[in-house]
C-alpha cells in the first residue's frame, strides 16, 4: 500500500472514531435518569420554562430518537458542543480556553518522562545489578502503586514547608508584571510540580522498558559486529543501540495518552492548574453537564489526533514498517 | 547408578507445585504476600480490636497524631477518629477494588476469547470496540457515569470495571491466538469437541497464568481509581472509605498533613502489595523470565 492511501485511512479511522464518541456522548445523555433536556440544561434548576422549550426544540427532542442523534450529530460537527448554563459560555470556548494548560502540561510531563527516563534505562542497562537499576526500580513501584494525587499532595507538603522554592498552585502569579519573558519564566516555574507529579509515573516505567529492551539489544548479533569493529562504546550505546530501544517507548507513550490526560485531571485538581481537568472537576460539582460531556469529548479527540501522531511518528523512526500497511 | 539415584534426579512436580515453590523463591511475591495479609487483617480484624465508629466525632477538629489517647492518629475536619477511619475504611476500598477487578477481568476474557477464538469479522467488530474504548481518558469517562448516575458503591465498581477492561481483552485475545493452532486444541477439534467446549475447557485453562497476573495487577489498579474518584469528591460518600478520607482532608491539606498522609499511605500499601503479588506471579508462571 502506498503512502498516500496509507494516511488515507487512518484519518477516516479516526474520524469515524470521533464519530463514535459523539455517539456515546448522545447516549449518555438519554441515558442517564430524567428529561435530556435536564442533562442539557446542567440541572441548575436555574433554567426557566422558555430555556428548556427551547432547549427541546433545538434538540428535536420531541421527535424520534434517530432524528435527535441526527441532529446532535449534525451540530457537533459544525463546532456546537452545547451551551454551558453554568459558565453562560458556549461549551467550545470553554474548552479550548482551558485545554491549551492541559496540553502545556501532558507535552511536559510526557517528554520529560520519556527523556529522562530512556536516560536512566540506558544507564541501568550499562549496570543491571547496579544502583542505578536498583534506584529505577524503586521509583517504579512507587510511580506504579502511590495515587498520583497522593503523590503531588506529598510534593506540595514538601514544597510547602519544608524548601518552600516551587509554587504549589495555579500557573502564574498575578500579583507580578515583569513582562513576556518574565511571563513565561513564571509559568515554566509553576509548571515544575504539576509535570514532575504527572511525569514521574511515567518516568520509571520508560526507563524500565528501555532497561529490557537495551539489555536483550546490548547482547544481540549486530551489537557486537559493531564493537569487533571498534565502534567506541559511546557511539554503540547512542546510536546503535539506543536507536532501537526507543521504538516501544514510543508506542506505550502513545497509546498511554488516555491515561496521561485521566491523571493531569487529578494533577490539575492538587495544583490548581487551570487546564480541562479543573473544568472537568468544576462543571461536575455543578452538574454541568454539557460542558463535561464537551470535556470528555475533547480528551478524546486529543488522543485520537495523539495516536495518529504516534503512528507517523512511529513510521519515521523505524524505516522496517514504513511500507507496510 | 541404582534406581534410587534416578528417582533423586528426576523428581517430577505438578506445575502448580512448581509454581508455589518459584512464587516463595520471590522476594517480591512473597514482600507482597505479607503486606497484603497484614493489610487484610488490618481491614477485618481491626474493627472487632478498635470498635470506634469512624463518622463519630471524638474529640476536637484536626487535632495532630499524638495529642490525645482518643485519637492516637489525630482527628479530621469534622473531629472523627483518624485510627477509627483508617481501620473501618478499607473493606469498602477492598470491596470497589475486587468487584472493579471481577468485571473488567469477566468483560475483558469474554471479549477476547471471542476476538481471538473466531478472528475475521468477529475479531475485527470486537477489536474495533476494544480501541474505542481505549480512545476514551478512563478516568474522564468514569467521573461522567458516576455524575450521571447516583455514585453508590457498586456504581463506582461498575463504572471502573466499563473503562478499564480493554488492556485484558488485549491480552486474552493474544493468548487464543496463540493457543488455538496448538496441537491439543486441533486433538480436541479432531474428538469433536464443540466450539464453547474447546474455548472455555480446553483454551481458557492454559491460558489463565498471564491473566491471573494481569487480574492481580487489575485490582490494584481500580483502587487507585477509586482513590482518584473519590478524591475528586465522586465516591459514595455514605460507605466510609480511605478514599472518601482523602477526599474530605483535601481541602486542609495544609493545616493538616494527617488528613491526607495516612489514608493515601493505606491505599499505597495495598496497591503495592497487589503489584508485587502480581510480580511474584509472573516470576512463577514464566520459569523463562527467571533469570533476568
Amino acid at each position: 500500500m502506498n503512502m498516500v492511501m496509507m494516511v488515507a485511512r487512518r484519518l477516516l479511522h479516526a474520524f469515524l472514531l470521533i464519530l463514535a464518541v459523539l455517539v456515546l456522548n448522545f447516549f449518555l445523555i438519554h441515558a442517564a435518569p430524567g428529561d435530556p433536556a435536564d442533562v442539557i440544561a446542567g440541572e441548575m434548576g436555574g433554567a426557566t420554562e422558555e430555556m428548556m422549550a427551547d432547549i427541546r426544540k433545538t434538540y428535536g427532542l420531541d421527535k424520534p430518537i434517530y432524528v435527535q442523534l441526527g441532529v446532535y450529530l449534525g451540530r457537533a460537527l459544525q463546532g456546537d458542543l452545547g451551551q454551558s448554563f453554568f459558565y453562560n459560555a458556549p461549551v467550545l470556548d470553554l474548552v479550548l480556553g482551558r485545554a491549551g494548560a492541559t496540553i502545556l502540561l501532558v507535552t511536559t510531563a510526557l517528554l520529560f518522562a520519556i527523556f529522562v527516563g530512556t536516560s536512566l534505562g540506558v544507564l541501568a542497562s550499562h549496570k543491571p545489578k547496579g544502583i542505578v537499576s536498583g534506584l529505577v526500580t524503586l521509583v517504579s513501584v512507587i510511580g506504579y502503586s502511590a495515587p498520583i494525587f497522593w503523590t503531588g499532595l506529598m510534593l506540595v507538603i514538601l514544597f510547602a514547608w519544608v524548601y518552600p522554592i516551587f509554587p504549589i498552585s495555579n500557573m502564574f502569579d498575578i500579583t507580578k508584571d515583569t513582562g513576556f519573558f518574565g511571563y513565561i519564566l513564571d509559568v515554566m516555574h509553576h509548571l515544575v510540580l504539576p509535570s514532575l507529579t504527572l511525569g514521574i509515573v511515567y518516568l520509571a516505567q520508560y526507563a524500565r522498558l528501555t532497561r529490557a529492551s537495551m539489555l536483550e539489544i546490548l547482547s544481540s548479533d549486530y551489537i557486537r559486529t559493531a564493537r569487533a569493529k571498534g565502534v567506541a562504546e559511546t557511539k554503540v550505546y547512542g546510536h546503535h543501540a539506543l536507536r532501537n530501544a526507543v521504538l516501544p517507548v514510543v508506542t506505550i507513550a502513545g497509546l498511554q495518552f488516555g491515561s496521561i490526560i485521566s491523571g493531569a485531571v487529578l494533577v490539575e485538581t492538587v495544583f490548581s492548574w487551570p487546564g480541562l481537568g479543573t473544568l472537568a472537576f468544576d462543571s461536575i460539582l455543578a452538574r454541568d453537564y454539557p460542558t463535561v460531556l464537551g470535556i470528555l469529548f475533547f480528551s478524546s479527540v486529543l488522543v485520537i489526533l495523539a495516536n495518529l501522531v504516534t503512528d507517523f511518528v512511529y513510521r519515521l523512526v523505524d524505516p522496517r514498517i514504513r511500507t507496510g500497511g | 547408578m541404582t534406581a534410587s539415584d534416578i528417582s533423586d534426579v528426576v523428581q517430577a512436580q505438578s506445575p502448580f507445585r512448581e509454581a508455589i515453590r518459584a512464587f516463595r523463591q520471590s522476594w517480591a511475591g512473597m514482600l507482597g504476600l505479607i503486606l497484603l495479609i497484614i493489610v487484610v487483617l488490618f481491614t477485618y480484624v481491626g474493627p472487632f480490636l478498635y470498635p470506634v465508629d469512624p463518622f463519630e466525632i471524638v474529640w476536637a477538629p484536626l487535632t495532630a497524631p499524638g495529642q490525645t489517647e482518643v485519637a492516637p492518629l489525630g482527628t479530621d475536619y469534622l473531629g472523627r477518629d483518624m485510627l477509627a477511619g483508617l481501620i473501618h475504611g478499607g473493606s469498602a476500598t477492598l470491596f470497589v477494588g475486587l468487584a472493579a477487578g471481577f468485571i473488567t477481568v469477566t468483560i475483558g476474557i469474554l471479549v477476547g476469547a471471542f476476538a481471538g477464538f473466531y478472528r475475521g469479522a468477529v475479531d475485527e467488530a470486537l477489536m474495533r470496540v476494544t480501541e474505542f474504548f481505549q480512545v476514551l481518558p478512563a478516568l474522564l469517562f468514569a467521573m461522567v457515569l458516576v455524575t450521571l448516575f447516583t455514585p453508590t458503591i457498586y456504581v463506582v465498581s461498575f463504572a471502573i470495571g466499563i473503562v478499564s477492561w480493554p488492556t485484558t481483552a488485549r491480552l486474552t485475545r493474544a493468548e487464543f491466538f496463540r493457543i488455538r493452532s496448538l496441537e491439543y486444541v486441533n486433538a480436541a477439534r479432531s474428538v469433536g469437541a464443540k466450539n464453547s467446549r474447546i474455548m472455555w475447557r480446553v483454551i481458557l485453562p492454559n491460558a489463565l497464568a498471564p491473566l491471573i497476573v494481569s487480574a492481580t495487577l487489575t485490582i490494584g489498579i481500580a483502587i487507585l481509581f477509586e482513590a482518584g474518584l473519590s478524591f475528586l469528591g465522586l465516591g459514595d460518600p455514605n460507605v466510609f472509605s480511605w478514599g472518601l478520607m482523602i477526599g474530605a482532608g483535601r481541602e486542609y491539606i495544609l493545616d493538616a498533613w494527617w488528613s491526607v498522609t495516612f489514608p493515601g499511605f493505606m491505599i499505597f500499601l495495598t496497591v503495592l502489595s497487589f503489584s508485587l503479588v502480581g510480580d511474584g506471579l509472573n516470576d512463577a508462571f514464566n520459569p523463562k523470565l527467571r533469570e533476568r
